[in-house]
């Protein structure tokens, strides 16, 4: 029983370590503010998540675990509400997503082709 | 040994997180890599706490998590508002019709 609780902790690190650095070379790698944004929500979800899911499994029913859920819940909480205010933020301040941008631009190249 | 390999993958990403917020072109960049940094500096100090065999680091990691979003809070608006006494809402820092 202890073996095969270990066996499934391990497995949740290993998807955890899998997405948090997933997220992170989306995070440096993503050509806009927005994408970088989607790629680092990928690691307050799916790898904290998993993270302390596998840290709950090992520390058992214990206060612990509390603390650890707490931790969850608030990351589920707050995560989208920073992403949100910066969002928002960026957007009131004038940074256009990549996409919309070369849109822009081609359409401003043809009218002022003529 | 399972404690490690995950506090290597957590350092590994941190690196790729500071990357960018020592190259974002925007502040916005670099705003979202100091906060996807503080989040896995949450779960690096709850790992460490198990790799140690102390689990009182895991109040400190509930601290860290609460001081790392409102920091980032506080630094958007800052960086909005330039004063952080002002009342937000809904009305640009441009316009005055939200003064009323």
């Amino acid at each position: 029983m202890d073996m095969l609780l270990d066996i499934l902790s391990w497995a949740l690190l290993a998807g955890g370590s899998f997405f948090i650095i997933v997220g992170n070379i989306g995070l440096v790698r993503m050509p806009d503010l927005f994408t970088r944004m989607h790629a680092a929500s990928l690691v307050d979800t799916l790898g904290a998540g998993l993270f302390i899911a596998a840290l709950m499994i090992q520390g058992g029913l214990t206060l612990i675990s509390v603390k650890l859920l707490m931790m969850l819940v608030f990351v589920f909480f707050a995560s989208p509400t920073a992403s949100y205010a910066l969002a928002n933020a960026a957007l009131s301040q004038g940074v256009k997503p990549e996409a919309l941008k070369t849109a822009d631009g081609e359409k401003g190249g043809e009218s002022s082709n003529p | 040994m399972m404690f490690a390999a995950a506090t290597a993958a957590l350092v590994v990403a941190m690196l790729l997180a500071l990357v960018r917020a020592l190259m974002g072109p925007t502040v916005y960049d670099r705003v979202l890599a100091v906060n996807a940094f503080g989040t896995k500096t949450m779960l690096m100090i709850a790992v460490l706490g198990f790799l140690m065999g102390r689990p009182d680091f895991m109040d400190i990691a509930l601290l860290y998590a609460l001081i790392n979003f409102i920091g980032t809070i506080a630094v958007l608006k800052f960086f909005r508002y330039g004063d952080l006494a002002r009342p937000g809402g809904r009305a640009a820092p441009t316009d005055s019709e939200g003064e009323s």
